[in-house]
């Protein structure tokens, strides 16, 4: 791709760029030759083959995780927990999708409030300040942190000293979670219309009275959408997970100090054994947990499209 | 929208006394708080991983980083092999990544018809939100035996003369993971590239159409130069999400500590060997892999500062 020699802008192309440029510039080569017309052709050509080759992964992973788990996919792979031996047929993830809702819902009742007054702060009191604009850049810069890290983090902080259980699990997905509701907040918050706000502070109402009352109920399509995406992010993780909560056979019964199972660290064993009964349950397990994130995003979805503050 | 009362005296807007007064500088301390919150966790996070991990470091001396013996059983910790699978691995998936995440970006804002558009970019959507054990566990049951490994092995016959694909070329390998690591990063960079994209003026656009540019160099002469530092800093993004990825990685990148030039070959990435002997680890051997994970995340930063300082630059501007 020829970007580095078109440095010469277009507006300066439009204002009559100097004739020296012109030879680089695409641009301003006047003359309509066949290469020109051929070379056009052959990129949207490309652009048409990497969006239909992207197409094929998506296609290939939801066929393969329909076909390999509908067959595992039974009543008692939705009420059984997982069978001792790797090798045993039969069971089924219960444990594992008790665990996970465990403590998502966990992490989502903590990380949620939280991020939503930060994006508050941000949004009605910091604004443009200085602390502002540090707390957004190293929300983002959070967002990028390596989940594992995030799981050793718990292990070092929480772990060691209480033992593996659903709080350091679900501690490990608040904190992942936390800057995605931060940033995803912020972005919907501003959206509110300036008026709506000044209508509010005319008749006499303090701040915590117009967010409470104006300002959140007319961004809460828009921030479900971000917290639901947060929460399919959570559900699917699995790394911190495999440092902080561990896995178990049995239902979980205490929410510290006991090993508890979740979706995705279950899916994760099945699928290193080597024993076709376990790699069977991974697959349905995979259909689960699949089926579960696509709710969470069709949910952030559906209230995307009830947000009237697009335009 | 009803908050235009008539009656202002009913109004839920007029403060009462006393609890109001109250509850505007509590909120507004409490929202400060939370704000404050994610800078005291994220250095909390530092420390707290860098002091565990500090003994380990400390007696390895420089050979923490620059040697690649790991041998947990005698006491030596050498990470620079894990430091190079990382690199290679996401290296691959950026080669394979950037064009079609780029070649879809440009579909979705400057060619797609209408409607084609909605749907397309909700697909690739969706890419991003299937989970990385998913990822893995497909590649490894599907792709790796589908797709993978038949390719490795051809290549490993017919160029296996050039030492990057050199080997037998069957079975697990930075390769095969690079390539699912490509097709987990691709929804990323793809989706903050069309945001960078649309961002530039459409006045500048029809400046290049109006000179007789055809699509195609309107885009190579007038959004590309224009949307550059963007669309670096979302590959850039990209790179820091698959430098991090574990799961995905560790089920399709082998588990073997060595650095070799061939990509067909099985290694370990900082994250693969962190999920793989974490559970089974003890005393040094724990410190040592928090060790490996407080690397993995200063390089992460360092990639995610430069990234994101690009991306703010292009969007907010």
């Amino acid at each position: 791709m020829p970007v580095g020699m078109s440095a010469g802008t277009p507006a300066g192309a439009a204002a009559g760029a100097p004739a020296g440029a012109a030879a680089g510039n695409p641009l301003l080569m006047r003359s309509t030759s066949r290469a020109r017309v051929v070379k056009d052709v052959a990129a949207r050509v490309a652009m048409w083959l990497a969006a239909l080759i992207v197409l094929v992964p998506v296609i290939l992973i939801l066929y393969y995780v329909a076909a390999k788990g509908l067959p595992t996919m039974d009543w008692e792979f939705l009420t059984q927990p997982t069978p001792y031996s790797m090798r045993l047929r039969g069971g089924g993830f219960v444990n594992g999708l008790i665990g996970t809702l465990l403590m998502v819902v966990l992490a989502a009742v903590v990380s949620i409030p939280l991020g939503l007054l930060g994006a508050i702060y941000l949004v009605e009191y910091g604004k443009k300040g200085l602390l502002a604009q540090v707390i957004r850049f190293f929300s983002d810069v959070m967002t990028g942190v390596p989940s594992v890290f995030v799981g050793l983090f718990v292990y070092t902080a929480m772990v060691i000293p209480f033992g593996f259980g659903v709080v350091m699990g679900a501690a490990s997905l608040a904190i992942i979670m936390l800057p995605i509701v931060v940033r995803s907040s912020e972005e919907m918050l501003k959206l509110v219309p300036r008026e709506l706000k000044e209508a509010s502070y005319a008749l006499g109402a303090g701040h915590w009275h117009t967010i409470s009352r104006v300002v959140l109920p007319a961004a809460a399509p828009g921030l479900t959408t971000g917290t639901m995406l947060a929460v399919a992010r959570a559900a699917g993780e699995t790394a911190p997970l495999l440092l902080t909560a561990l896995s178990a056979q049995e239902i979980v019964t205490r929410l510290v100090g006991e090993a508890t199972a979740s979706l995705p660290v279950l899916i994760y064993y099945g699928a290193r054994n080597p024993f076709p009964a376990g790699q069977e349950r991974a697959w349905a397990g995979a259909l689960e947990l699949l089926l579960l994130v696509l709710v969470f995003t069709l949910l952030a979805r559906v209230a995307s499209s009830r947000n009237r503050l697009w335009q | 929208m009803t908050n235009a009362p008539t009656d202002t005296v009913a109004s839920p807007l007029v403060p009462r006394k006393g609890f109001s007064r109250m509850a505007d500088p509590v909120f507004a301390a409490l929202t400060g708080a939370a704000g404050i919150l994610v800078l005291i966790i994220l250095g909390y996070m530092v420390v707290v991983t860098t002091l565990t991990a500090w003994p380990a470091m400390q007696s390895q001396g420089w050979s923490f980083i620059f040697s690649t013996t790991w041998d947990p059983s005698r006491g030596q910790y050498g990470i620079l092999a894990f430091v190079y699978g990382t690199v290679l691995t996401s290296l691959i998936a950026l080669v394979i990544a950037v064009p079609f995440s780029l070649g879809i970006a440009l579909f979705l804002t400057e060619i797609a018809p209408g409607w084609i558009r909605g749907p397309v970019a909700y697909m690739v959507d969706l890419l991003a939100a299937v989970p990385s054990v998913v990822y893995g566990l497909w590649g490894v049951f599907v792709l790796l035996p589908g797709l993978l490994q038949p390719l490795a092995v051809w290549l490993s016959r017919t160029l296996g003369w050039i030492p990057i694909f050199a080997g037998p070329g069957s079975g697990l390998s930075f390769f095969g993971a690079g390539v699912v690591l490509a097709i987990m990063i691709i929804p990323i960079i793809s989706s903050l590239s069309r945001e960078v994209l649309r961002a530039v003026p459409s006045d500048e656009k029809n400046a290049a159409f109006a000179l007789g540019a055809t699509r195609w160099e309107m885009i190579t002469g007038a959004v590309l130069p224009r949307a550059k530092a963007g669309i670096i800093g979302a590959v850039m993004l990209g790179l820091g999400r698959a430098l991090g990825e574990t799961i995905a990685v560790a089920l399709l990148v082998g588990s073997r500590e060595q650095i070799t030039a061939s990509i067909l070959k099985p290694g370990y990435t900082m994250a693969s060997i962190i999920a793989n002997q974490f559970t089974e680890a003890t005393g040094d051997h724990i410190r040592a892999l928090v060790g490996v994970g407080v690397v993995l995340f200063i390089i992460t930063i360092v990639v995610n500062v430069a990234a994101r300082a690009l991306v703010w630059r292009m969007v907010e501007a």
